[in-house]
């Protein structure tokens, strides 16, 4: 078996194309087991295709992807279901049940996964509901919660069986400094308090250093660097230091590849 | 000569319906009744029969009215005007209590199911359900297939009894009919089997039908509101044609 002893989730040389597109080519990354780490990169890079990649959802054209000890490209759909009950994952949405209460919502994989009685459910439920907070929202609809409550009440449910891995997909989109607060706090402590390893799919760099153990950046189909976020800031490499900075213009272009201006303009003006 | 796009025009209704079909054996392989599966049912028939009631009730009642309205005025210009329960029996149990409530189902509940299930996907509601280890199929297509099937022969039933309640109220209570004529002619004539139990029979299979079709569009649609909203139509177009198909193929073999 080839892959790093202390990695959580090893890519090897994964060539992914969708719909004719070539989204990923040869890249290979390892995530490490126990740590946060964040996968960055401009938005259409791949990094949400990463995670689909590691839970099975996509199978590359070629390559490997390993989870723990678990080559995850040929698994069959049972495998992949017992896969991914030890795999906790918040999507950008949240992707609450609009039909079902919080405490419904939360209990959903325990009751879909363990044949534990009722009453064990509710106190587990309530217990992760207070993790992130929101107890007292247990018999509230998502419609009734603010968009940072419902991530909340999603981030609880996705670690509703404790899982050993967690994946964050864009947890910090549209929410105001004080829900960015609380999401960055209870990441941390998620990891901490269950051991999990957490990986979080962002572009926001401004809250990786304050994150994240480690980051991979993703951008032109390939892993362009990783290492701890200290040292991608300091990159001399300039589409990484154009990424870090938010350099408007650089390697990733500002414009979309067209014709010459003048060209267009002459076109637009032979037109009238 | 044929061009590529009237090959794609021409193929294009085939390649849906190949796709749909695939989904449905998808669908049936995995079938499986746990008390989840048992628990979304009944809240499925509950959202798609019982709440269907109000517009199925008000149609029923006025196509009894109108039907026994036509009827009776034919009827009585060759007195025989006796029949005019015969005529309304048999025309509601055959077919326009199935096809008519099979209809109204499509536009009520049908596009209900085709817009949860889209909205489903388009806020990834589907896609966490796969991620938890908990299959869609299981949990929200298979339910809402076999709730059709469930609901449509129940609303069928409703509805030919209020279009028989309006077939009375208006020969019985506003031209004078006599009810006991009115009642023995109906029972006459009508076989069980063959007049209410094949009518029964169309109902299970229309609202087999229109349940597929409705989670079919559901599932296949574009996750942005506008394909929602064309799955929506769609649902409704295709099950209208696919019932009145189906109804004259049944009743074809019925005959």
């Amino acid at each position: 078996m080839n892959k790093e002893p202390a990695s959580a989730i090893v890519i090897k040389d994964v060539t992914l194309r969708l719909g004719g597109r070539v989204i990923l080519e040869r890249l290979s990354a390892s995530i490490p087991a126990g740590k946060v780490t964040a996968v960055l990169g401009p938005s259409g890079a791949g990094k949400t295709t990463l995670m689909r990649l590691a839970l099975g959802q996509l199978r590359p054209d070629s390559g490997q992807v390993w989870m723990g000890n678990v080559r995850v490209d040929t698994l069959s759909a049972r495998e992949l279901g017992r896969l991914r009950r030890d795999t906790g994952v918040l999507l950008q949405s949240g992707a609450l049940f609009t039909d079902l209460t919080v405490f419904d919502n939360v209990a959903l994989p325990v009751r879909e996964h363990t044949g534990l009685p009722e009453s064990l459910i509710a106190r587990l439920v309530l217990m992760k509901l207070e993790m992130v907070g929101l107890r007292g929202t247990a018999n509230l609809y998502p419609a009734e919660l603010s968009g940072g409550m419902r991530r909340r009440v999603a981030t609880a449910r996705a670690m509703a069986l404790d899982p050993d891995i967690m994946f964050y997909d864009e947890p910090f989109a549209g929410l105001d400094p004080i829900s960015l607060g609380v999401s960055l706090r209870l990441i941390r402590d998620i990891n901490a308090a269950l051991g999990t390893t957490s990986i979080v799919i962002t572009h926001d760099v401004g809250e990786i250093a304050k994150l994240a153990d480690h980051a991979i950046i993703i951008a032109n189909r390939r892993l362009m660097a990783s290492g701890s976020p200290a040292e991608l800031a300091g990159s001399t490499d300039a589409l990484v230091r154009q990424f870090m900075q938010g350099e408007p213009d650089g390697p990733v272009p500002f414009h979309y590849p067209a014709r010459a201006l003048e060209s267009d303009l002459l076109a637009s003006g032979e037109k009238q | 000569m044929s061009t590529p796009s009237s090959g794609n025009a021409l193929t294009a209704p085939l390649r849906e319906l190949g796709r749909a079909g695939i989904f449905l054996l998808t669908v049936l392989a995995r079938l499986r009744l746990g008390p989840a599966q048992l628990g979304e049912l009944l809240r499925q028939v509950y959202f798609a029969g019982v709440r269907s009631l109000v517009i199925i009730v008000i149609s029923g009642f006025f196509v009894g009215l109108v039907l026994t309205l036509q009827t009776y005025d034919t009827l009585t210009r060759f007195g025989a005007s006796d029949a005019v329960s015969t005529v309304l029996a048999l025309s509601l149990f055959r077919e326009l209590g199935p096809v008519l409530a099979a209809l109204l189902f499509a536009g009520r509940a049908g596009t209900s199911i085709t817009a949860e299930i889209g909205l489903m996907r388009a806020t990834e509601q589907l896609d966490a359900l796969e991620l938890m280890a908990i299959d869609p199929i299981e949990r929200i297509v298979q339910p809402r297939l076999l709730a059709g099937m469930i609901a449509l022969p129940a609303l069928v039933l409703v509805f030919n009894v209020t279009a028989i309640v309006g077939g009375i109220f208006f020969a019985v209570f506003l031209m004078g009919s006599d009810p006991t004529a009115f009642w023995s002619n109906m029972q006459s004539s009508v076989e069980l089997m063959r007049d209410f139990g094949g009518g029964m029979f169309k109902s299970v299979c229309f609202g087999f039908v229109a349940a597929w079709v409705a989670t079919w569009y559901g599932w296949s649609a574009r996750p942005t509101s506008e394909g929602v909203a064309l799955a929506t139509t769609q649902t409704v177009i295709a099950t209208a044609i696919s019932v009145l198909v189906l109804d004259f193929v049944l009743s074809a073999f019925m005959l």
